[in-house]
């Protein structure tokens, strides 16, 4: 068992490492080099975020994203960093109910709201139900986008629930339901470069309780 | 990014205070296109003035019997609002054919009409921009050029504005009410909200510095079918190529204006008073003077097509 989550660590690694490359590929080109005198320091600043239950407070420089606080400052490396532009959804949270990209976001910006992550939803052994149904139908393959994909599908069940309208729903005074085509719509700020989208859309459909 | 001091603003005109009286400083809310653009150094605020305290999350029926939408309401919350989907469903059409789900949550109605172009030369900055650098020249004339602006623009830029909910806004004949440093307020038409580019691409609106958007009004419902109807690479989360926002009525008249291809929602009353004849004659006078490039002169196919489907889908099924 130890010898396996160690090749799991390692693969992890591994894969974060492709991803960042990744994004930087597709990002517009840095202007690092063109911003020689851009070093200075703001002061840093308190910030108390509510993650998964619990209180922490912090100090942070006001550049950090909330993606940033999650897993350079509180290592709660499940929320992932694919393109950092907001553009992928691998960071996805859960901040007071609605799902948001942590990276388009600053920590200031949070104070005192309540975040929840994927560490937050299930835990091995007691997975959340959206959890569960993933891991049943197989909806991903390296893993990498899975815990937004998961955050993200969570908060979708809950937008339909609360009439949230979509631009697929014929009837703009009609209650949404969870079909296929809906349940595609509201994840397509989630990308899979796996490809794994038909498992994914069965998994939510199976918690929804609607065919896929 | 570039670093930057933060603050929260407790009151509108102090907000704008803070952001008049230092060069360098910007409103924040929503983030998400300015959080974006100070990533790659596109946007480089030395202060930020957050105004998420400032209370404009509400929409509120007016007097005249329209709806006062707070600045601060989340894409997300303006498209749900009920009276929206019954009285106005061209604005939530238009918002939910904008973004993803997580980007609507946080993106707010102001900073909505406030994004800045989605240019892909604006956005490079090893690339000449007049937007981002002025007087650095236009690298989109003569480069890639075909999701960009096919009229209204300039010589300096061929940007477009990249929204659809102003879109909407515009054929709702929506207002932008402010207020400034010295507490003076002022209530914008949509009409005149957005510049054309002219000889100064790097200025998107007529707000002037520490200007604070603080809500957007919608005149009494005008009935009618609505529709938005959006022409994009993608099925879902891409900018349009060219979009439509009508409202038409029984009789075949109705307001309509165009996304996608412009610095500015582009609504040419004149135009729109040819609908009954059909889309070619809204368009032909539209688009009149219309200056594309070899790339995007497809675009004013394109927006006689996308206009003439969203006639027969107002046959088909009228108000």
């Amino acid at each position: 068992m130890s010898a396996s989550s160690d090749w799991a660590i390692s693969r992890r690694g591994v894969l974060g490492a492709g991803a960042a490359t990744a994004a930087v590929a597709v990002a517009p080109a840095m202007a690092a080099a063109q911003n020689p005198a851009k070093t200075m320091e703001a002061p840093k600043m308190p910030v108390t975020l509510k993650i998964n239950g619990q209180d922490h407070t912090l100090t942070l420089d006001p550049r950090t994203t909330l993606l940033d606080t999650l897993r350079e400052h509180l290592h709660l490396t499940g929320t992932k960093k694919g393109c950092d532009h907001g553009q992928c959804g691998a960071c996805t949270v859960i901040v007071n109910g609605r799902r948001i990209n942590s990276c388009l976001s600053l920590a200031v910006m949070h104070e005192g709201h309540q975040v929840t992550t994927i560490e937050g939803l299930g835990k091995p052994g007691a997975l959340h139900p959206m959890q569960a149904a993933f891991v049943k139908h197989d909806g991903y393959q390296c893993g990498y986008c899975t815990p937004g994909q998961i955050c993200s599908a969570v908060a979708v069940l809950d937008e339909i629930k609360r009439g949230v309208p979509s631009h697929v729903q014929a009837d703009l005074m009609t209650a949404p339901t969870p079909g296929n085509m809906e349940l595609r719509e509201r994840m397509s700020g989630n990308i899979c470069r796996c490809g794994a989208y038909s498992n994914i859309a069965e998994a939510i459909a199976e918690v929804a309780g609607s065919p896929a | 990014m570039r670093a930057f001091t933060y603050e929260r603003a407790k009151d509108p005109v102090a907000a704008a205070r803070a952001v008049a009286a230092r060069p360098g400083a910007k409103f924040i809310a929503g983030g998400t296109n300015l959080l974006d653009l100070m990533k790659i150094e596109v946007e480089t605020p030395t202060h930020l003035v957050d105004v998420q305290d400032l209370g404009f999350n509400k929409i509120e029926a007016t007097p005249e019997g329209g709806l006062r939408i707070g600045a601060l309401v989340t894409n997300t919350d303006l498209a749900s609002d009920a009276r929206v989907r019954r009285d106005y469903g061209v604005l939530t059409r238009a918002i939910v054919a904008g973004a993803s789900g997580q980007l609507r949550n946080k993106a707010t109605t102001a900073g909505n009409l406030l994004q800045r172009t989605r240019c892909p030369y604006f956005y490079d900055t090893n690339m000449a921009c007049n937007k981002r650098a002025p007087g650095s020249g236009c690298a989109a004339i003569g480069g890639v050029s075909r999701q960009l602006g096919v009229i209204g623009v300039s010589d300096a830029c061929i940007a477009t504005f990249p929204g659809d909910m102003a879109v909407a806004m515009r054929v709702l004949d929506a207002t932008i009410e402010t207020v400034d440093a010295t507490g003076a307020r002022r209530a914008i038409p949509i009409a005149e909200f957005h510049r054309l580019w002219g000889e100064h691409p790097e200025t998107d609106t007529v707000l002037h510095s520490g200007e604070l958007i603080t809500a957007i009004t919608l005149p009494r419902p005008i009935g009618g079918r609505h529709i938005y109807e959006k022409v994009r690479d993608r099925a879902s989360y891409a900018y349009a190529l060219v979009s439509v926002a009508a409202v038409i009525q029984p009789d075949s008249t109705g307001r309509v204006a165009f996304g996608g291809v412009a610095p500015r929602p582009w609504r040419v009353e004149a135009a729109e008073a040819m609908l009954p004849k059909g889309a070619a004659a809204v368009t032909a006078l539209a688009f009149k003077g219309a200056t594309p490039t070899k790339d995007n002169a497809f675009k004013l196919t394109l927006a006689t097509r996308a206009l003439a489907s969203v006639i027969a889908q107002a046959k088909v099924t009228p108000a």
